[in-house]
C-alpha cells in the first residue's frame, strides 16, 4: 500500500456521509474497527479468539452507563470502554493464553459467557432490554454531537460522524503501526513457529498477552463508538453470535492482511441490512458464507486480490 | 442452615442428570477430537436436530405420509435419530471436513461453526424459539421412583442408566476391544495404521457419524424433559466446551467423569446458591486454568 492509497482511502471516508446514509456509514466504520482489532490477534499472532464480542459489548455497556447515567462527556465515555475492554482483556488473556491452539479458542468463548452472563444479571445493563436512549452529549463538553447540517435539503450528523471516523482512524493506525513495529514482527515471527520464537529469546507468552490486551481494547473503542452511533448496549453486542461474526468478517476479507478485516466487516454489514427482507434467514446465509469460505477461499477475497496483485494488502 | 440433606441430595440427583448429557456430549467431542483433530462446534446443533428428530417423529411423520395415526415412538426415536443424525455426520465428513484436514485444525473449528448456524437458523425459522413440548413419552416411563432418600421421577432414573450405559459402553469398546485399538492407534499414527491395511478414512468417517449420532442420542433422551426448542444446543455446546476444558480431552474416561462430575457441582449450587448456577462451571475451568492448565485429565492439544 503507497501513500496515494491511504490517501485517497482517507478522502473517501471524508466524503462518504454526503453519499451514503452517514448512520451506516458508521455502523460500517464501527464493525471495520472491530475486526481490524480482532485480526491483530487471529492474522498476526495466531490466536483465535471466540470471545470477542465480551469486549466490544463490555465497552458499550461501560461506556452507555457512564454517559448515561453518570453524566460524562463522551470522549471520557469512549476511553472509559476502551480502558475496560483493555482489563477485562488483559484478565481473559492472561487465563486464555496458558492454553493453545483449538482449547484457545474455547476458553475465550467460555469466558466471553460469564462476562454474557453478568452483563444479563448487573443491574445497571437493564437486562434484556439493554441500555437505551444513550446521548451523545457534547463532546469535550462544547461539540454538540447531535448537530446536524443541513446539505443540500439532508440533515446530515457531520459532527458524530467525523468523530467516529477520526477514532476508526486513531484504531486503524495504532494497529498498523503495531504490526509494522519490531513488535509486530515478534507477533509474526511467535505465528510462523512458536517453539523457534522461544528458542530466539523472546518471552512468548508476554507478547500474547500484549497483543490480546491490544486487540481487546481497540475491539472496546469499536464497541463504544457502536454505543453512541446507535444510542444502545444490549445483549446483542455480548453475544456469541456476536463474536463468531467478527471471525467470519475476518475471514471473508483475509486473515493477515490490513485492509482485509475491514472490507470483511463492510461487506457482512451491507449484506445484513439489504437482506433485512429474508428475517431470521440471514443466519442461515451468514452460516453458508462461513462454509464457502472455510472450503474455497481461506485467504479471503482481499488476500485472494493481494494474490494476484503480488503483493501485501 | 435451612438446608436439609434431602434438599442437596436431590439437587444432586437432578445435577447428575444435566451431568449424563455433558458427559454423552464431551465424550462425542472427545472421540471426534481424537481422531480428526478438530472440535465439532456443530455438536449442539446435531443434538437439537436429534431431539426434533424425536419431535417431528412423533408429531408431523405420520400427516406427511397420509397415516395421521402414526406416530414414531419413543423408542423407536431412540435408534432413529441417531442413524438420521449419523448419516447426515458421514455425509457432512464426506465432502466437507475431509477437504480440511490438511489445513490448520482452527478451519475445522471455523466450519462446523458455520454449519451450526445453518442448522439453527433453519430451526429458528420453522420452530418457536421459546420451545416445543415432546408429549411421546412412554406410559413406562411416567411415574416416580422411591429412592429412599427422595421421590425421582422414573423418567430421569432412565436417562441416568441409560447414559451411564452409552457411555461406559463406548469407552469400553474404545478402550477394550480391538476395534478400539485400531481406533487409539489412529490417533496416534495414522500413516502407520493405514500402512498395515486398515482404511483409515473410512474409520474417520464412522468415528465422526457415531460421535454426532451419540449427541442425537442425548437429543431423544433431553426431549420429554426440556422444552425441544431451536437454541437448546447452542446453549448446551457453550458449556459443554467448558467442561472439555476442564477436563481435556484426551482421555474417553477423563471426559465422562468430568462431565457427570460437573453436572452434581451445578445442581449442588443451586441449593447453595442459585444465582450462580448458570456460571459456575465457567468459573471452575478459570480455576482449573490457573491451578492446572493442562486440564483434569488432560494432554495438550
Amino acid at each position: 500500500m503507497n501513500r496515494y492509497a491511504w490517501i485517497a482511502l482517507a478522502l473517501l471516508g471524508l466524503l462518504a456521509p454526503f453519499v451514503v446514509y452517514p448512520v451506516f456509514m458508521m455502523k460500517l466504520l464501527c464493525f471495520g474497527l472491530f475486526a481490524a482489532a480482532f485480526n491483530l490477534l487471529l492474522g498476526y499472532t495466531g490466536l483465535l479468539s471466540f470471545g470477542h464480542a465480551a469486549f466490544f459489548g463490555g465497552a458499550a455497556y461501560v461506556t452507555g452507563h457512564l454517559v448515561k447515567n453518570v453524566g460524562l462527556t463522551p470522549e471520557v465515555g469512549v476511553l472509559a470502554g476502551t480502558v475496560f475492554a483493555g482489563l477485562l482483556g488483559w484478565a481473559v488473556g492472561s487465563l486464555a493464553i496458558r492454553r493453545q491452539g483449538i482449547y484457545f479458542a474455547m476458553v475465550t468463548l467460555a469466558l466471553a459467557q460469564i462476562v454474557y452472563f453478568v452483563a444479563l444479571k448487573l443491574p445497571f445493563t437493564g437486562g434484556e432490554d439493554g441500555l437505551q436512549g444513550i446521548p451523545r452529549g457534547l463532546l469535550f463538553g462544547f461539540i454538540d454531537l447531535n448537530r446536524v447540517a443541513m446539505v443540500g435539503g439532508n440533515p446530515l450528523p457531520l459532527s458524530l460522524y467525523y468523530f467516529i471516523f477520526a477514532l476508526f482512524c486513531l484504531g486503524f493506525w495504532v494497529i498498523h503501526r503495531a504490526i509494522h513495529s519490531p513488535f509486530g514482527q515478534v507477533l509474526k515471527a511467535i505465528r510462523e513457529n512458536e517453539a523457534r520464537a522461544i528458542s530466539l529469546g523472546y518471552k512468548v507468552e508476554r507478547f500474547k498477552l500484549m497483543a490480546f490486551v491490544l486487540s481487546s481494547a481497540l475491539a472496546g473503542l469499536a464497541g463504544s463508538m457502536k454505543c453512541l452511533v446507535f444510542q444502545l448496549a444490549s445483549l446483542t453486542d455480548v453475544n456469541w453470535h456476536t463474536s463468531g461474526e467478527v471471525v467470519l468478517m475476518t475471514l471473508l476479507g483475509g486473515v493477515g492482511t490490513v485492509l482485509g478485516p475491514p472490507a470483511g466487516a463492510f461487506t457482512v454489514v451491507t449484506l445484513q441490512s439489504k437482506l433485512t427482507m429474508v428475517g431470521p434467514w440471514i443466519t442461515v446465509i451468514i452460516g453458508g458464507i462461513f462454509v464457502v469460505c472455510v472450503l474455497l477461499f481461506r485467504r479471503g477475497f482481499i488476500g485472494e486480490l493481494g494474490r494476484l496483485l503480488r503483493r501485501p494488502l | 442452615m435451612g438446608m436439609s440433606v434431602q434438599t442437596v441430595l436431590s439437587q444432586v440427583m437432578l445435577g447428575l442428570n444435566n451431568g449424563v448429557f455433558y458427559a454423552i456430549l464431551s465424550l462425542g467431542l472427545a472421540v471426534i477430537f481424537g481422531l480428526l483433530n478438530i472440535v465439532n462446534f456443530v455438536h449442539g446443533a446435531l443434538y437439537m436436530l436429534g431431539a426434533y428428530v424425536a419431535l417431528l417423529g412423533f408429531t408431523m411423520l405420520g400427516p406427511l405420509l397420509g397415516k395421521p395415526d402414526f406416530h414414531l415412538n419413543y423408542w423407536a426415536a431412540l435408534i432413529v435419530a441417531p442413524l438420521v443424525v449419523g448419516a447426515l455426520g458421514v455425509l457432512i465428513e464426506k465432502t466437507m471436513l475431509r477437504r480440511l484436514r490438511k489445513f490448520d485444525h482452527l478451519y475445522g473449528l471455523l466450519l462446523t461453526f458455520g454449519l451450526a448456524l445453518i442448522i439453527q437458523g433453519v430451526f429458528t425459522n420453522y420452530f418457536n424459539v421459546s420451545g416445543d413440548a415432546y408429549d411421546g413419552k412412554p406410559e413406562s416411563l411416567s411415574g416416580v421412583v422411591d429412592l429412599g432418600f427422595m421421590l425421582f421421577p422414573k423418567y430421569r432414573v432412565w436417562v441416568i442408566g441409560s447414559s451411564l450405559a452409552v457411555c461406559f459402553g463406548t469407552w469400553f469398546v474404545i478402550e477394550r476391544t480391538k476395534l478400539g485399538s485400531y481406533l487409539r492407534a489412529g490417533t496416534e499414527n495414522p500413516e502407520l495404521v493405514k500402512a498395515f491395511g486398515i482404511n483409515v478414512p473410512l474409520m474417520i468417517t464412522l468415528t465422526y457419524g457415531f460421535g454426532v449420532g451419540l449427541a442425537a442420542f442425548a437429543g431423544v433422551l433431553a426431549a420429554p424433559i426440556y422444552s425441544v426448542s431451536p437454541v437448546m444446543g447452542s446453549e448446551m455446546i457453550i458449556t459443554v466446551f467448558a467442561v472439555v476444558v476442564i477436563g481435556g480431552m484426551g482421555s474417553i474416561m477423563g471426559s465422562i467423569l468430568t462431565g457427570l462430575l460437573l453436572g452434581m457441582v451445578e445442581g449442588f449450587t443451586k441449593v447453595v446458591y442459585a444465582p450462580a448456577s448458570s456460571t459456575v462451571i465457567f468459573l471452575i475451568m478459570v480455576v482449573v486454568l490457573l491451578v492446572k492448565p493442562a486440564g483434569l485429565f488432560g494432554k495438550e492439544a
